[in-house]
């Protein structure tokens, strides 16, 4: 996503992290495009993106072209995208809810965009997976949201609670479709909901682009107000924000891109607690800088994942193996060296 | 500023929490309200800053109604001074100071050079602006409760609400918030209403002061005629002296020793 970062206002002195940020997502795109079970030299890797734009770079008609053109680069687009959508989810959902501890998949949006998929795989083709998956996780956080808000403001562990019990309910519901359609669907429901993109291809990322643009640029043009509504409710409103509206836009922003995103890589956790917590921590909690920099810190940590998944064995391994496995212990960190900072007043 | 029989319940068939408070603020004056916890004061500010609705009364503003008002039209009118809190997560006292303009900024935008120089130049009126890059949840209370005024004259109102300015501070930083917020409503000429615990610091720093208990006025009127030892033993019910120190008056609590 094109972004010009203008806070030059602010003296910054770690505008080289900035500038890093920005460009990490390219390189890792970079790398994931040469490493994998068909070697390709690096340089090739350019040749080839090059002639798509200027014939004269086009090295002809090699191996490597429709590797490159036709699996690996939609591969590492769809990763991108989806990384793109989690973190960026992430971080306006914790402004949102005043709650550094939340993400799509701990607030149970991703489980109700899995029940969606699930749903419409397993019993209802004729219904469009992904306005499938984005009811069912707008719901799912709907829920979450009117059980955490017992008594006007919301608190950051029955939230928590919340989230996770709405993320059992629905996950017991696709336990109820698994167990009910036949193996051949059965086979398809639970590879995919492992996350993965090996199945990635251009329509998918058609898919989840179309999710990323249309759910978090208005996310990323109020980027600012998240500063004011994380001050609380009362605070927010007497400062002059529209809370209703504007927290409706900033959830719903954010379920589309992530139930997108769902219905096309599957259940992948973590991403969007982990990626904004790491840019708060390189560059502070301003949201004008925090949010484009979690969107593109998101898309390198996920094509960094995939590669990983990719490459480490001689197998695919779904690529929510590889996150799941750094953000448990990721959470566990945050909890213990946060004490009062991460949890706060509950 | 005009207050006009305010009335307020929680809901239907409970009891009445403000019962038809009326009194007038006028700009560059300190108006103190004054009255133990649970008189209605909290409820009050809530009616004025539009979070909650009351069921009867008005209040005006150069004749135009403020309740009529949306938020950002509103937020345009009246800023909040709340009580000192520690927010999520930790803002630099600036990212704090540049809230104020929300109201000013359009929903999808994000703040214009303007708005950056008016917060930097409201940080140097409180003598804040060294603590720019520092962040709101490492600085002590008193810089704290500044950056929070500091916020609220960004948001360039002509009316200022301040919930319990001095209630977290210690008694230096009392003086210091309350010297600053009178200087500052007589050089900008603002109407600013607090609520205070201390009738000492109302003697102090108020003009007027409106009195409040079990939802309606007591008293109201300038400072030091309305704070006498009858209305404390009818307002607070404590037995109080009023000493005179040189023109000031001090209340002095009669407790045995």
């Amino acid at each position: 996503m094109p972004f010009k970062e203008d806070s030059k206002f602010k003296v910054q002195d770690s505008r080289f992290i900035s500038g890093l940020i920005y460009v990490l997502p390219f390189a890792a795109a970079w790398v994931a495009l040469f490493l994998g079970a068909y070697g390709v030299s690096p340089s090739m890797v350019l040749r080839v993106l090059g002639g798509v734009v200027f014939p004269f770079f086009d090295p002809g008609d090699v191996a490597e072209k429709a590797i490159i053109l036709d699996i690996r680069l939609p591969r590492v687009l769809l990763a991108g995208l989806t990384g793109m959508a989690l973190a960026g989810a992430g971080v306006t959902l914790q402004g949102v809810f005043r709650n550094p501890l939340v993400d799509p998949f701990i607030l149970g949006i991703s489980a109700g965009a899995s029940l969606g998929c699930a749903l419409s795989i397993g019993f209802f083709p004729s219904w469009p997976i992904q306005i499938m998956a984005f009811i069912f996780g707008l719901g799912a956080v709907a829920v979450t949201f009117s059980a955490a808000k017992m008594q006007g403001e919301i608190s950051r562990l029955p939230l928590i609670l919340a989230g996770v019990i709405v993320s059992a309910f629905f996950t017991a519901m696709v336990s109820i479709v698994k167990f009910l359609v036949d193996p051949m669907k059965l086979q398809s429901i639970v590879f995919w909901l492992m996350g993965s993109f090996a199945l990635a291809d251009w329509r998918m990322v058609w898919i989840a682009g179309g999710g990323v643009l249309a759910g978090l640029l208005p996310v990323f043009l109020m980027r600012w107000r998240l500063n004011v509504m994380s001050m609380g409710d009362d605070e927010a409103r007497t400062l002059g924000i529209h809370l209703r509206r504007d927290r409706l836009i900033l959830i719903v922003g954010s379920s589309l891109a992530v139930s997108l995103a769902v219905s096309v890589s599957g259940i992948i956790g973590w991403v969007g607690l982990m990626v904004p917590h790491l840019v708060r921590m390189l560059r502070g909690p301003d949201h004008r800088a925090l949010v484009p920099q979690s969107i593109m810190g998101g898309a390198a940590f996920m094509i960094f994942a995939d590669t990983i998944a990719r490459n480490l064995t001689g197998f695919d391994i779904p690529v929510g193996i590889i996150t799941a496995i750094l953000g448990a212990p990721f959470f566990v960190f945050l909890m213990r060296k946060g004490g009062r900072e991460n949890w706060g007043r509950a | 500023m005009t207050v006009k029989d305010i009335t307020f319940r929680h809901s239907s068939g409970q009891p009445d929490v403000l019962r038809g408070v009326s009194f007038e603020a006028l700009p560059g004056r300190i108006h103190a309200i004054l009255g133990p916890n649970g008189s209605g004061k909290t409820t009050l500010f809530k009616c004025l800053t539009g979070l909650w609705r009351p069921q009867r009364g008005e209040v005006f503003y150069n004749g135009q109604n403020l309740l009529a008002f949306s938020g950002p039209a509103r937020a345009r009118l009246i800023a909040v001074v709340p009580q000192e809190h520690e927010p999520p997560f930790p803002y630099s006292v600036e990212d704090m100071v540049l809230m104020g303009r929300a109201a000013h900024v359009d929903a999808f935008a994000v703040p214009s050079r303007r708005d950056y120089e008016t917060a930097e130049e409201t940080m140097r009126v409180l003598g804040i602006d060294h603590l720019r890059d520092k962040a709101y949840t490492r600085i002590s209370g008193g810089e704290r409760q500044l950056a929070l005024v500091a916020r609220a004259l960004a948001q360039q109102t002509p009316i200022l609400l301040l919930d319990e300015p001095t209630s977290h501070l210690d008694f230096r930083h009392q003086l210091q918030v309350l010297k600053k917020v009178r200087w500052i409503a007589r050089e900008k000429n603002l109407t600013v209403l607090m609520t205070l615990h201390d009738p000492n610091l109302a003697l102090l720093f108020a003009d007027q002061v409106v009195a409040l208990n079990e939802g309606g006025i007591q008293a109201h009127g300038p400072a030091d005629e309305v704070i006498t030892e009858a209305m404390l033993a009818r307002v607070y019910g404590v037995e109080v002296t009023v000493l005179d120190n040189n023109g000031i008056k001090v209340v002095s609590p009669r407790v045995e020793k």
